[in-house]
C-alpha cells in the first residue's frame, strides 16, 4: 500500500467531499414575487417599488459616473422610498454569464441583481438567452419623451429593436480629438486620416481589435468606405464578407505600416491610446463619448488646447441602456429607477459636463418649457464637439459585425 | 513482509487518538476538490459539453477552433518565448549573481533589499517599469530633448513589442529576485562554507567552485520553485497586459478575450485552449527537466576537466552581478514612479519631473482607496488566518511526517496554469450562487496561499524540539492544550512570517480574485490592473503604491515581532 496522497485516507476523503458542499451552501432565500402585469398602473406600481431594494450592475469605471449613480441612489431614496444600491462591476459581460448560470440551475427569481447598464452586444446576448424581463420600457411614465424619431438607437440597439426590454439611458458617439496647439488642423474623414498618417508616420493609432473602440474604428471606416452600407445592418453573411470588407483591409494595408510602431504594436484600449495623446507619441485620439476629451481636460490628462471633433460624413452613434433581469427581486424599483433616470431632470444632470457630459435620449421639443430651460443653461466647453456636428450620426452595424470584423483583423495582422 | 504494515497501524491509530485528525479531509475537501471540479469544469466545455450553455453534444469543435486560430502560431511562440526565456534568463541571474556575490558585502546588501522587493506585486511593478522605460517615459524624459534631440516621443518599440521581448525581460528581473531569496532559504539548509573552502583549498576561482559545487545542491533544493516560475511565466496574465504585445498577446491572455466573448462556440473555444496551457507546461516542465540533465552532463565534464578558472563563471557570474542589479534598480525606479505619478498635478513630456505637484488625486482617490485597502486587507487576513489554522492543524495531524508526497498535490495550484481550473470554478461558484461574494473570492484565493504557508511554516514546525512537546503531554497536558500552551508560543514567529507571506500573496492575486468576484469583487490588485493600461497614470500610481505597502507592512510588522516578545517575556 502507498501512503495516500496529503495523508489522507479515502474514508477521510470522501468524508471531505461530503464537508465540502455542505460548507459551500450558505445561500440567498428567494423573495416573494412581485406581480406585475401589462395593465398594472403606474401609481401601483410606484407603491409596489417603496421599500424596495434596487441592486443595480453598473461599470464602476469613472469616479463621475459612481458620483452621478450616488445623486440618482439619493434623489430615489428621497422621493420614492427605494434603496439604490450600486453594484459596482469592471465587467458586465462576466455578469451575462452569471446570469446565464442562474438560469440554467434554476433561480427564477430572487435574484440578486434588479438592473444592469448594458447596451449592443450583451444586450444582444441576454435577450437572444432569454434573461431580461419586459416587456417594461415603454410603460414608463417619460417614455414618451424618448426622441425615438430623432435618435432611432434609442428602439434599436446595434439594429435590435428593444421590444421594451431596455430603457434608454443616454447616447453615445464617435468623436476624434487632438491638442489644436500642435496639430491645428485635424483629418476629418477617413481617407483624410490615412493621408495624414502618410505625411506624419507613426502618429496616428487605433487600439488592436477585438478591443470595443478599436473595432467601432473599423466599423467606421469600413461604412465610411463602402458604398452600399445596406448589408452591414444584416447579421454577417459569411459568403459575401470578404467582398464586403475588401476596402477596409485595402484601406488598413496602406495606414498600418505608417502607423504607431509602424503597425507593429498596438494600444490594447481605449485608455491607452488616450494616454498615447497625453505623452504626445499620436496626434489624434478617439473615444466613444464625444464629451472624453472635455472630461480628460478637466481632469488634467490632456491640454487645455484639446479640441474634439466629429467627422465630416457623421460618426458612429448609439445608446446605452438599462435592464432588469428575469429574476430581479425588484421589478417595480427598478422600473422606477429607469422612469427617474429619463426625467428631464436627471438627463440634464447626467448632460451637464461638470457632472458627466453624456447626452441625452430626450426629444428636448416633448419636454417641459421649464425642463428645457435646464439643458439651455448647461455649460459648452471648448473641448466638446458642437451640437451641430453632434447631429450627423450613423446607425451601428449589426452586432455579428463586431465579432466578424474582430476576428478578420485578428488574422490579417495579428498573426 | 510484503507491505509496510508498521507504517499503516501507526497512522491509523495515531489518527484515531489525533484530536485534529479531522483537519486534513477538510484541508483535502477545501483544497483539492475545488481544483478538480475547476479542471473538470474547464475540460468538458472544450469537448462541447456546457450544460449552462445549452451545449449537451459531445463534439471536437472547440478543439477545431482554437488549432485553426490565425493568431495562435504567434501567440504560442509569445508564450514560450516568454515561458522559457524568463525563467532560464532568472536561473541564470539567480545562480550567477550569488555565485560571484556570496559571502560579499554586497550580498547583505541584496539580501536587505530581498524582502520589500519581493513584497512589490508584479502588477505594480509593471504599471511602474512601463512608464520607466518607454519612448515617452522617464528615462527618456530625463534626457529629452538636451540630449536625445527628441522633441517628440520617438516611434520606438520599446513595451508592447511584437515578439514580447521586453515582458519576457520585465519577468526575468522579477522572478530573478524571487530565485535569490530561494537560493538563500537553501543554502541554510546545506554545509555550502565547508564545500566551498575545501573547492577554494584544490585553487578552484570562488564563482566557479560555487557553481560546481554548491548549486547542484542548491538547484535539487529549489528545483519545484523553479518549476512553479516556469508554469507561471508560461500563463502570465497580469504583467503580460501591461507590458505585452496586444495583436496577438500570449496565450493566456488571449484565452482570457475569448472568456469575456459573449458568444458560445468562443467560451468553448477558451476552455480547449486553457486545457492546451495545462498540457503546454506540462510538456514545458519536461522539456526543462531534459535540459537539467544536459547541463548537468556537461558540467559532469568541467568537474572532472581539472580547469579551476575560465571564461565561463565569469559570464555567468558578470550576467549575474548586472541582471541583481538591474532588477534592484527596475525595482526601485518603478516604485518611485508610482510614488512621482501619484502626487503628479500635469506632467507633459518632455518634463523629467510633474510641472506642479499636488496631493489632489490622493484626496479624490481617499474613498476608493479605503475601500480597496479595507477590502484586499479583510481577504487577505481571511485567508492567510484560515490557511494557517489549517496548515497547523495538518502538521498536527501529521501530515507529511512519513513521505513529502504531499507536496506535489500542495504544488498544484501553483503548477498547473491558474486559468486552466479558474473557468471551471467560476461555474462551481455560480451553480452554489456564491459567485461575486468576498466567500468565494476567500476560498479560491485559499487555493493558492495555502501552498506557500504550508511551505513556510512545515520546516519550522518539524524543526521544533519534538522533546518539549512529549514532555507537556507527560506532564498531563492534553495534546491541544500543548498546541496552544507549548508550541505556538514557541513559533509565534515563523506562524507571524507564515501568515505575513500568505497575506502578501492573496493581496497580490489577480486572476482568482477576478474570476470568483465575477467583475463585483474589485481589490487593490484587480483595480491595478484595470488601470494599467491607462487610464490616470496618477490613480494607477495610488492604488499600485497600495498595493505595494499593504504586503510590505505586513511583512514590516513580522519584523518587528522579535522586539516586542523580548520586552513582553521578560
Amino acid at each position: 500500500m502507498t501512503n495516500p496522497p496529503f495523508g489522507v485516507t479515502r474514508r477521510q476523503l470522501s468524508l471531505g467531499l461530503l464537508i465540502m458542499p455542505a460548507m459551500l451552501s450558505g445561500c440567498a432565500k428567494p423573495a416573494p414575487e412581485e406581480r406585475i402585469s401589462a395593465t398594472t398602473p403606474w401609481d401601483d406600481i410606484e407603491k409596489m417599488a417603496r421599500g424596495q431594494t434596487v441592486n443595480w450592475q453598473a461599470w464602476a469605471g469613472d469616479p463621475k459616473i459612481n458620483d452621478y449613480i450616488g445623486w440618482t441612489a439619493q434623489t430615489v431614496k428621497a422621493r420614492f422610498g427605494i434603496d439604490l444600491v450600486h453594484v459596482k462591476t469592471s465587467d458586465t459581460t462576466a455578469f451575462i454569464q452569471t446570469l446565464l448560470g442562474e438560469k440554467s440551475s434554476g433561480r427564477m427569481s430572487g435574484g440578486r441583481t434588479d438592473m444592469v447598464w448594458l447596451n449592443g452586444e450583451n444586450f444582444s446576448a441576454a435577450k437572444g438567452l432569454d434573461l431580461l424581463w419586459g416587456p417594461f420600457a415603454e410603460r414608463l411614465s417619460n417614455w414618451k419623451l424618448v426622441d425615438v424619431k430623432g435618435k432611432p438607437s434609442t428602439i434599436n440597439d446595434f439594429t435590435l429593436p428593444t421590444e421594451g426590454y431596455e430603457s434608454p439611458w443616454g447616447m453615445a458617439q464617435l468623436a476624434f480629438f487632438h491638442d489644436s496647439a500642435t496639430l491645428a488642423n485635424p483629418p476629418r474623414t477617413i481617407p483624410a486620416m490615412l493621408a495624414w498618417a502618410k505625411s506624419n508616420p507613426g502618429r496616428f493609432a487605433y487600439p488592436a481589435p477585438p478591443d470595443f473602440t478599436g473595432v467601432t474604428f473599423l466599423k467606421q471606416a469600413l461604412l465610411e468606405l463602402s458604398a452600399d452600407r445596406a448589408p452591414f445592418y444584416k447579421p454577417v453573411d459569411k459568403a459575401t464578407f470578404a467582398a464586403q470588407t475588401a476596402p477596409l483591409w485595402a484601406y488598413l494595408d496602406q495606414l498600418n505600416p505608417v502607423a504607431w510602431r509602424s503597425g507593429k504594436s498596438f494600444p490594447p484600449d481605449y485608455p491607452s491610446l488616450r494616454q498615447l495623446l497625453e505623452d504626445r507619441e499620436i496626434g489624434i485620439a478617439f473615444a466613444f463619448n464625444p464629451s472624453e476629451a472635455l472630461n480628460a481636460v478637466n481632469s488634467g490628462l490632456l491640454p487645455a488646447t484639446t479640441r474634439a471633433y466629429i467627422l465630416e460624413g457623421g460618426t458612429i452613434q448609439n445608446t446605452h441602456f438599462v435592464a432588469i433581469p428575469f429574476n430581479s427581486s425588484a421589478k417595480a424599483g427598478a422600473m422606477v429607477v429607469a422612469n427617474f433616470l429619463l426625467s428631464p431632470e436627471a438627463q440634464a444632470r447626467k448632460a451637464d459636463p461638470r457632472l458627466w457630459g453624456d447626452a441625452t435620449v430626450l426629444d428636448l421639443s416633448a419636454v417641459a418649457p421649464d425642463d428645457q430651460a435646464r439643458f439651455a443653461a448647461l455649460p459648452k466647453g471648448a473641448a466638446l464637439p458642437d451640437a451641430q456636428s453632434l447631429a450627423r450620426a450613423l446607425a451601428e452595424p449589426h452586432p455579428s459585425w463586431m465579432l466578424a470584423l474582430g476576428d478578420a483583423w485578428r488574422a490579417r495582422y495579428a498573426t | 513482509m510484503a507491505r509496510p504494515l508498521r507504517d499503516v497501524s501507526i497512522s491509523k491509530s495515531a489518527l484515531a487518538r489525533n484530536p485534529f485528525g479531522w483537519a486534513p479531509p477538510l484541508t483535502f475537501a477545501i483544497f483539492v476538490g475545488p481544483i478538480l471540479l475547476g479542471l473538470f469544469g474547464t475540460l468538458l466545455p472544450s469537448f462541447g459539453l456546457q450544460p449552462a450553455l445549452g451545449q449537451f453534444e459531445l463534439s471536437l469543435n472547440p478543439w477545431c477552433a482554437f488549432l485553426s486560430d490565425p493568431a495562435l502560431v504567434k501567440s504560442l511562440r509569445l508564450t514560450l518565448t516568454v515561458g522559457f526565456g524568463a525563467t532560464a534568463i532568472a536561473v541564470i541571474i539567480g545562480f550567477g549573481s550569488v555565485a560571484t556575490l556570496y559571502g560579499t558585502r554586497a550580498f547583505a546588501v541584496v539580501r536587505a533589499l530581498l524582502a520589500p522587493a519581493l513584497a512589490f506585486p508584479h502588477a505594480s511593478f509593471a504599471v511602474g517599469l512601463a512608464f520607466l522605460i518607454a519612448p515617452s517615459g522617464w528615462i527618456a524624459r530625463l534626457l529629452s530633448p538636451w540630449a536625445t534631440g527628441w522633441d517628440q516621443p520617438p516611434d520606438l518599440l520599446i513595451i508592447r513589442d511584437p515578439d514580447a521581448i521586453a515582458l519576457m525581460l520585465s519577468l526575468a528581473l522579477k522572478e530573478s529576485l524571487f530565485l535569490i531569496l530561494m537560493i538563500v532559504g537553501a543554502l541554510g539548509q546545506i554545509n555550502a562554507g565547508t564545500m566551498m573552502r575545501s573547492a577554494r583549498s584544490m585553487g578552484y576561482a570562488p564563482a566557479r567552485a560555487w557553481l560546481l559545487v554548491v548549486a547542484p545542491q542548491i538547484y535539487a533544493q529549489v528545483r519545484l520553485p523553479i518549476y512553479a516560475m516556469l508554469a507561471s511565466a508560461l500563463s502570465i496574465v497580469d504583467m503580460a497586459i501591461v507590458l505585452g504585445p496586444a495583436a496577438p498577446p500570449p496565450l493566456a491572455p488571449m484565452t482570457l478575450d475569448w472568456f469575456r466573448e459573449l458568444d458560445t462556440a468562443r467560451q468553448l473555444m477558451a476552455s480547449a485552449a486553457a486545457i492546451f496551457q495545462l498540457l503546454l507546461v506540462i510538456v514545458a516542465i519536461l522539456l526543462w527537466r531534459l535540459g537539467e540533465t544536459i547541463v548537468r552532463q556537461s558540467m559532469r565534464g568541467l568537474l572532472t576537466s581539472g580547469i579551476r578558472h575560465g571564461w565561463s563563471e565569469r559570464i555567468v557570474g558578470s550576467v549575474g552581478k548586472v541582471g541583481i542589479a538591474f532588477a534592484l534598480v527596475a525595482s526601485l525606479g518603478a516604485i518611485l514612479m508610482l510614488i512621482f505619478w501619484s502626487f503628479a498635478g500635469t506632467w507633459s513630456w518632455p518634463s523629467a519631473l510633474p510641472e506642479q505637484w499636488s496631493t489632489a488625486m490622493w484626496v479624490r482617490s481617499v474613498d476608493t482607496l479605503a475601500e480597496l485597502v479595507g477590502r484586499s486587507a479583510i481577504i487577505g487576513i481571511a485567508v492567510s488566518a484560515v490557511a494557517t489554522a489549517l496548515t497547523i492543524l495538518c502538521l498536527e495531524a501529521g501530515v507529511g511526517r512519513s513521505t513529502p508526497r504531499w507536496l506535489a498535490i500542495l504544488y498544484i495550484p501553483l503548477l498547473v496554469p491558474q486559468i486552466s481550473f479558474l473557468f471551471g470554478i467560476q461555474l462551481l461558484w455560480n451553480r452554489l450562487w456564491l459567485d461575486g461574494t468576498v466567500v468565494a473570492v476567500a476560498l479560491t484565493q485559499l487555493l493558492f496561499v495555502l501552498p506557500y504557508v504550508f511551505l513556510v511554516l512545515s520546516d519550522p514546525y518539524r524543526a521544533l524540539d519534538p522533546l518539549i512537546a512529549i514532555a507537556a503531554r507527560s506532564l498531563g497536558a492534553s495534546r491541544v492544550r500543548t498546541l496552544f500552551k507549548i508550541k505556538l508560543p514557541l513559533l509565534a514567529r515563523p506562524v507571524a512570517g507564515a501568515m505575513a507571506i500568505g497575506f502578501a500573496v492573496s493581496v497580490g492575486l489577480y486572476l482568482p480574485t477576478m474570476f470568483a468576484g465575477a467583475g463585483r469583487i474589485d481589490t487593490l490588485t484587480t483595480e491595478a490592473i484595470a488601470l494599467a493600461s491607462g487610464a490616470d497614470r496618477r490613480q494607477a500610481g495610488i492604488i499600485a503604491f497600495a498595493l505595494t505597502v499593504l504586503p510590505f507592512m505586513a511583512l514590516a510588522l513580522v519584523n518587528l515581532a522579535p522586539n516586542w516578545e523580548r520586552r513582553t517575556s521578560r
